[in-house]
């Protein structure tokens, strides 16, 4: 080998060893803005996530969506949201028994309060009220929808920020 | 050779460099982070929510009546005990105390009712609904003010007599000691229970809604008490104005490295969070009972007794229509949730509300921080914590963080004092 590539080497792997070193020893100091996300206990929401509004439930009975007064959810507030169920071909469902429930999947715990379903707005909306959500991050709204004796949910994901 | 060791000197000292440079360089927020600082300031508390259930909660002649009320010790059963002698306003409404001493000693710590006008829960364990509720609760407690709702009432005739009436409108009579003892009312101690069982409906009521009318007027007071400005805010503010050398003289390095922890690993915010530094829900951290008390259920029974509360929203008590009674229409009863759930704290003014936790169980902040980093057991349910792996450097950090939270109150001076 020759005598310079040698040189080039032992400079390459002390570089790295001083520069591994320095961030191990000065971690507590940088603290965690150079940190993988993996690394940071505070974990993102899954990308995958299907974030929208509307779309279909689960076994593709009805076309669902939301809307929430204000119009983005705020926190600690308890608010009221509608939600339009229609038959996939466009039709509203004007008959539709409702129930609510959802929570954080990355806590463990449910909605603080206990929304319900208080009123038939006709044209396929219902109005939900007691909504709220008490932490900033993911949480899951499902709907169980039961309409001419076929039953359906569907799970709306959320981020709080 | 030599050039070698030249060129393994220099990138040696280049990469030193350049980490030290990354190390100390200030703080930069990303947007997001900004907008969460935001949501945290004090800038960002709406003006004073309404009160639906209270028609008096904005009258300024009910929160004078209020005031008086609030250090009024003659409202209790040995003439010591006001709600200001454990809301103390020169220790932030607080007492200082592991539990609370009223006429008795109390199995919780007391609460500071500063900001409590944007909660809707009251108490540890929410078990009463609006701030005027809640006045009434420890008036009849054996352990805190120790009265009845009749001694009260007579109170008023004789000693506030005009003012009751100048916002209230007249005041029933209860010359009559036959039909309204000088002790009574629905409370534990078996013969002012009985002397209340005693009374004619109508009695009964009539001296409940002067007893109600005691709590509107104290909670048009408390409405009042809400928190200053701590060098938090300041700092957010200049963020905000990207006032780069406002930032840097009003928190420490050690402080901004604490309130990164707060919003990012530490995870405070989950709960801490709101320009109240408190989302006012219920939630179980774990914390150890108390040293001689049996574990606390906290929000379990907290939510059973706000619903069977006679003065909830609901309650024929309340001014509240129906559509104003959100929290507690859709308030959830059940589930295992909130087993051993508290509500917590505002983070406002934290340095000086020691001992922590719902029964004083901690009395330094290292300790609760300790606490969280190594989360226990908890004594009844389920714990939301999870172990956090902060170092010894990054708690003192958060702590430091904590520190900047206080601000003096900057409600008019004569709100801080008692009126007599």
């Amino acid at each position: 080998m020759k005598k310079q590539t040698v040189t080039v080497i032992i400079t390459t792997v002390i570089t790295v060893i001083v520069v591994l070193a320095a961030i191990i020893f000065l971690m507590p100091v940088i603290g965690p803005r150079y940190l993988h996300p993996l690394m940071m206990g505070n974990q993102p929401a899954p990308t995958s996530l299907d974030m929208s509004s509307a779309h279909l439930s689960d076994n593709g009975l009805f076309r669902v969506s939301w809307t929430s007064d204000p119009s983005s959810p705020p926190l600690n507030q308890i608010h009221t949201w509608t939600i339009h169920v229609e038959t996939t071909d466009g039709q509203p469902v004007e008959t539709a028994e409702i129930s609510v429930n959802g929570g954080m999947p990355q806590h463990g715990h449910g909605l603080p309060t206990s929304p319900q379903v208080t009123q038939n707005l006709g044209n396929g909306d219902y109005l939900v009220e007691g909504m709220k959500f008490q932490m900033l991050g993911w949480w899951e709204v499902r709907f169980n929808i039961t309409a001419d004796g076929q039953s359906d949910t569907i799970t709306f994901n959320l981020t709080l920020e | 050779m030599r050039r070698a060791y030249w060129i393994v000197g220099g990138i040696t000292l280049i990469a030193v460099a350049i980490v030290l440079w990354t190390a100390n360089r200030p703080a930069s927020w990303t947007e997001a982070e900004v907008a969460t600082l935001r949501s945290l300031w004090i800038g960002s508390l709406p003006p004073l929510p309404p009160d639906p259930s209270n028609a008096y909660a904005d009258d300024s002649q009910a929160a004078a009546f209020g005031q008086a009320l609030f250090f009024d010790t003659r409202f209790s059963s040995n003439g010591e005990v006001a709600c200001a002698t454990c809301h103390i306003p020169d220790k932030m409404f607080n007492d200082g105390l592991p539990l609370g001493q009223g006429v008795g000693r109390m199995t919780r710590r007391t609460m500071t009712i500063i900001g409590t006008a944007y909660s809707p829960w009251l108490f540890w364990d929410g078990r009463k609904d609006s701030q005027w509720s809640q006045a009434l609760g420890p008036m009849e407690s054996p352990v805190e003010h120790g009265g009845t709702r009749t001694q009260y009432a007579h109170l008023i005739d004789e000693q506030y007599h005009a003012q009751y009436e100048s916002v209230f409108g007249e005041l029933p009579d209860f010359s009559h000691r036959a039909r309204f003892p000088d002790v009574a009312g629905p409370v534990d101690e078996p013969s002012a229970h009985a002397a209340w069982d005693a009374m004619t409906p109508a009695d009964r009521e009539a001296v409940t809604q002067v007893y109600v009318n005691m709590g509107k007027a104290i909670a048009a007071y408390e409405r009042a008490i809400v928190p200053g400005p701590s060098r938090f805010d300041v700092y957010v503010e200049a963020l905000l104005k990207n006032d780069k050398e406002g930032m840097q003289t009003t928190l420490t390095k050690d402080e901004v490295a604490g309130l990164r922890l707060f919003i990012g690993r530490a995870q405070c915010i989950k709960c801490h969070n709101g320009p109240l530094f408190t989302n006012n829900e219920f939630h179980n951290t774990g914390a150890p009972a108390a040293e001689g008390l049996p574990a606390d259920d906290g929000r379990a029974s907290g939510v059973s007794k706000v619903l069977e509360d006679e003065f909830n929203c609901l309650s024929q008590w309340s001014d509240a229509g129906e559509n104003d009674c959100a929290e507690l229409r859709f308030v959830t009863s059940t589930g295992e949730q909130l087993e051993g759930a508290f509500k917590p704290p505002t983070l406002r003014n934290v340095a000086e509300s020691a001992p922590y936790m719902h029964a004083g169980q901690y009395t330094t902040l290292a300790k609760v921080l300790g606490h969280y980093n190594h989360p226990p057991h908890a004594p009844l349910g389920h714990s939301e914590l999870e172990p956090l792996g902060l170092t010894a450097n990054e708690l003192a950090q958060l702590e430091a963080f904590l520190r900047a939270l206080s601000g003096v109150l900057i409600v008019p001076p004569e709100l801080l004092v008692s009126p007599h």
